[in-house]
């Protein structure tokens, strides 16, 4: 299966609606990993988080959203204004092109890119100079520092981020999200036991793991934002959609990030190693769609799983400091990483 | 610190906050919930109108001045015939304004006739600042809400009300059982038990006709104090002075 | 690189956001920074309060910092000579809005001295039980700050159910919840409710269980230990020089505590201990904080097998004057050593109440604490010296 589901005759038709699939797609996952957040951490801390917006605060986020539009939309005097404008899109948009190529079932892509990684990991670093730009532009110190801290952060940890994924690609044999889920599918330790590649790859599936908190600013990696100290680093004098913007690129990030471990490590939408999904006929449904379904949940849940994971560590970890991460990236982590890469290279070479 | 490893006390947290989400929340949910105060609670200031006698105490004594008391003077007929006509304090307005008043409770613990009190009651914000004075009708609807005095703990003094109440329902029985058993015995006892009032009853009888201290005025007028306050300082010297004398007078006659 | 192209106003960016945050050029390719100034605070999610810092940066070092208090002078000491007694002991615990308790008995044990009051025995254990809950609620505010201020966000959430618990104790006792108003001269203002000192049994087991799960959460942590350790160093004579004291003394290693140097109502007769630090750093003012909780509560357990009956006030007339003369009363306040000069000229209220505010002197301590610290470092000095805004500026 190497063609995506929408692949149609016509051209136009298929973009369109691949377009659409993939802004509804950016538009709803964050606010469920949003929701999970209010409510996790709320339990971690002993509360209860929102109850009142709906069911269980199921309607909180959508809310939150029709308030941040109606707020005043205030450019700070000495802000450069189209730069300011312009970076909440910057930070965004990385995010939504990133999910054209990321696999969420069988035959659940936008495009199947040859090199797949690659372009998901160059894009991805674009979100950055938004961050850059917003910081610059405020004409706030605390902003500017922010944006300093970004800038040096996700140089740091876009390095072992890219190494964790080397690995992986080094081992499927393949840059292709697709190929490398179907390759983890077929990968079996010593030719016998079935697994996915976040056992043989446990060091880099750790790596990026953390290397992706880093990226995504999430504590305890938040220096950036860090409110005890630069109030709100980059987004201090956002208000309004801008604003919110920056919060929906973080959490879209959070989702993209953990698709991207998911289908790198966790094997993707297979829902156990060496097990298939199900692809008979469902009523009116024709197997494939019933296949590409049941993958959908699958991968839907491992990804929450993941975001579980980074809530779970924002709820009881402290922050680190600048130089600490900074230090934990270039002698720890991309020492490791680096060699975890050769220590594949030769078990691929051995093999 | 080069490496940082997930160590044994990052674990530890972990653990932690997971277990803490798989129990129960301790928040309650405010408006749907409402909790459980205490009797002592100092919530909002209720006030017993038929109490309040305008001694203006409260008042006095309150550290923001956030009371408020009007009153005038009314003359009440007398009971009997030929008797003077007396005159007491009527209140019109009394009124707190909550959003000045620190909730010290210092005008009800000098309030010597138990008008006002405390009520746990703490919902009544406004969406206006006037409204946080309360007139003497809304405390008055306060009342309802205070609670009874929770008991003391073990080993307190009881209270000056039931200790007082307690006592003097132990001397009645113990008359009241003296009188009927042995008239005799209880006689001693009895006149004892009569020669504390007598006592002070003489002290009250000393009558002084109020004048004013010439000698007092003049001086305290010297000293720069306005007319109305030396008039009373002297007034009262005057009549200290007198009681002092007759006093004197009396315990040189016995 | 040329001597033109990157001054300041050169063309580079001229009046664009950031100006006067260039990088200045001199010479041959020699690059000297402009040190930036900032303002954390007054208003800041760090001070806790309003405080204002000013700190001079290199970077994200801090060159030079200057605290900036008076922003919450409310003229308690000058309210306080228009004010009674009994009216100071209401507006006394204000200032330091997290030790309530403990401000309102420095100024009655100030005036019982000098009216030479016997003040009822049971009214002074009921006095040190109500100080040392007071205490376990400051330092769990501390304790919760500290870590939200490190970005860690769930202790303050715990020791929140904790307060809440405390202060529902004492509020059944009190009336209140922050502002107790409970002291008298001459005793309290009432007895406890019934059953008061079974909940205080029960409570101090609760928190001893609960405060492992602080242990669990920061003290444990390496994160944490990365973040407190070494930073914030306050060498004991520097400390003393400065006149700190409470906890943030204790953890420079010296155990200078009022409550056993120079004990008041009936802190003679318990057994208080004080834990001490070692190097006087974040990590162990922090730790000092949580053993201080503990050792209260030991306190507290040790005032509920000794509490007498009896009285609780004395009967005084219906003004309290105190006699002429003056008074210093020092007591130990959660934060550090409270004290308390009173001058009186016979009347009803004082002629001078001066305060020594703990927080005021901690704070005093800032700047030499801060210099060539990290920004990030600044908020785990600023979270662990322990000051309430109130109190500093009174």
């Amino acid at each position: 299966m190497t063609e995506s589901l929408l692949a149609l005759d016509n051209v136009w038709l298929a973009l369109l609606l691949k377009v659409a699939a993939i802004v509804g797609f950016f538009l709803v996952a964050p606010l469920v990993i949003g929701y999970i957040e209010h409510k996790g951490l709320a339990h971690m801390q002993a509360r209860l988080g929102p109850m009142e917006a709906a069911f269980h605060g199921i309607g909180q986020l959508p809310a939150d959203g029709i308030k941040f539009i109606q707020k005043e939309d205030i450019i700070p005097a000495n802000a450069d204004k189209w730069v300011f404008s312009l970076a909440p899109g910057v930070a965004l948009v990385p995010a939504m092109v990133i999910l054209a190529v990321i696999p969420l079932g069988p035959g659940l892509w936008a495009e199947d890119l040859d090199t797949g990684v690659f372009f998901a990991l160059a894009v991805s670093s674009v979100s950055v100079i938004g961050i850059l730009m917003a910081a610059w532009s405020s004409a706030s110190k605390y902003s500017l520092m922010g944006g300093i801290r970004a800038a040096a952060q996700l140089i740091a940890y876009e390095l072992p981020l890219v190494l964790g994924a080397a690995a992986v690609v080094l081992q499927a044999g393949t840059m292709s999200l697709v190929g490398i889920v179907e390759a983890q599918n077929d990968f079996r330790i010593l030719g016998v036991v079935p697994m996915w590649f976040v056992l043989p790859q446990a060091l880099g599936f750790l790596l990026f793991f953390v290397a992706s908190l880093a990226e995504l600013s999430r504590p305890p990696f938040d220096m950036p934002i860090a409110d005890s100290e630069l109030i709100f680093g980059h987004m201090t004098e956002y208000t309004g959609l801008r604003y919110a913007f920056f919060m929906l690129a973080e959490y879209a990030g959070i989702v993209v990030l953990s698709a991207l471990a998911v289908v790198l490590f966790l094997g993707g939408w297979y829902p156990l190693p060496g097990v298939g999904l199900p692809s008979f006929d469902v009523l009116f449904l024709p197997g494939e769609v019933v296949a590409a379904l049941a993958g959908f949940a699958v991968t839907m849940g491992k990804i929450v799983a993941l975001a579980f994971v980074m809530i779970w560590f924002r709820a009881t970890f402290p922050r680190l400091r600048e130089d600490q991460l900074q230090r934990i990236s270039w002698l720890a982590f991309i020492p490791l990483a680096i060699l975890n890469i050769v220590v594949v290279a030769v078990f691929k070479v051995v093999a | 610190m080069p490496a940082t490893l997930p160590q044994i006390g990052l674990l530890k947290g972990l653990a932690l906050t997971l277990k803490t989400m798989l129990k129960p929340a301790t928040t309650a949910q405010y408006p749907h919930v409402k909790p459980a105060l205490p009797p002592r609670s100092r919530g909002v200031i209720a006030l017993m109108e038929e109490n309040c006698t305008v001694c203006m105490l409260c008042a006095r004594e309150c550290p923001d001045w956030c009371i408020y008391i009007d009153s005038h003077k009314e003359v009440v007929p007398p009971k009997d015939e030929g008797a003077r006509a007396r005159t007491r304090n009527v209140l019109d307005r009394f009124a707190i304004d909550f959003a000045l008043c620190m909730y010290c409770g210092i005008c009800i613990e000098v309030c010597p006739f138990d008008a006002l009190f405390w009520s746990p009651e703490f919902e009544y914000s406004t969406y206006s600042i006037r409204e946080l004075t309360h007139e003497k009708e809304q405390l008055r609807a306060w009342m309802d809400t205070v609670p009874a005095p929770p008991e003391l703990e073990v080993g307190a003094e009881l209270p000056k009300e039931i200790a007082d109440g307690l006592a003097a329902a132990r001397k009645a029985a113990e008359q009241a059982s003296a009188a009927v058993t042995a008239a005799a015995d209880a006689a001693p006892a009895a006149a004892k038990e009569g020669a504390g009032p007598t006592a002070t009853a003489v002290e009250e009888d000393i009558h002084v006709e109020v004048q004013i201290d010439q000698a007092v005025f003049d001086q305290l007028i010297a000293e720069g104090k306005t007319e109305r306050v030396a008039r009373a300082k002297a007034k009262a010297a005057y009549v200290r002075a007198e009681k002092a004398r007759i006093r004197a007078e009396r315990e040189s006659g016995q | 690189m040329t001597d033109t192209l990157l001054r300041p106003g050169s063309g580079m960016l001229p009046g664009g956001p950031g100006e006067g945050m260039l990088v200045e050029v001199r010479g041959e390719g020699e690059l000297r920074t402009q040190d930036m100034n900032l303002n954390i605070g007054p208003q800041h999610p760090a001070t806790h309060g309003v405080l204002r810092v000013v700190i001079d940066l290199d970077g994200e070092k801090i060159v030079r910092a200057t605290p900036v208090i008076g922003y919450m002078h409310r003229g308690f000491e000058k309210l306080a000579e228009a004010r009674d007694y009994r009216q100071i002991i209401a507006l006394v615990n204000r200032h330091d809005w997290l030790s309530a308790f403990c401000n309102e008995l420095g100024v009655a044990l100030a005036v019982e001295r000098m009216m030479e009051l016997e003040v009822p025995d049971r009214a002074e254990w009921i006095r040190v039980l109500m100080a040392e809950w007071n205490r376990v609620l400051n330092h769990l505010m501390f304790v919760g700050s500290f870590g939200l201020e490190l970005g860690a966000i769930t202790p303050v959430f715990f020791a929140f159910r904790e307060r809440e618990d405390i202060q529902g104790l004492m509020e059944s006792a009190t009336g209140g919840r922050l502002h107790f108003t409970y002291t008298r001269v001459g005793g309290l203002k009432e007895d406890l409710p019934r059953g008061f000192l079974a909940a205080s049994a029960k409570m101090t087991r609760n928190v001893r269980v609960r405060n492992s799960e602080y242990r669990d959460l920061l003290e444990g942590n390496e994160i944490f230990k990365a973040r407190t350790r070494k930073v914030g160093i306050l060498p004991p004579d520097v400390a003393l020089d400065y006149g700190v004291s409470g906890p943030t003394l204790h953890a420079t290693g010296i155990a200078e505590d009022a409550r056993v140097t120079e004990p008041y109502c009936r802190y003679d007769k318990v057994n208080v201990h004080v834990p001490v630090g070692a190097t006087g750093d974040s990590y162990d003012r922090f730790q000092i904080l949580l053993a201080r909780i503990d050792a209260s509560l030991d306190i507290i357990d040790q005032v509920l097998d000794n509490i007498p009956p009896g009285p609780v006030n004395v009967k005084l007339p219906k003004i309290v004057k105190a006699p002429e003369g003056e008074i210093y009363v020092r007591t130990e306040n959660p934060l550090g050593q409270g004290g308390y000069y009173l001058v009186s000229d016979g009347k009803k209220n004082p002629w001078r109440l001066k305060m020594r505010t703990p927080s005021f002197n901690n704070i005093s301590a800032m700047s030499y604490l801060l210099k060539d610290q990290l920004l990030s470092d600044m908020i785990a000095i600023l979270g662990s010296v322990f000051f309430v805004v109130g109190d500093v500026d009174r």
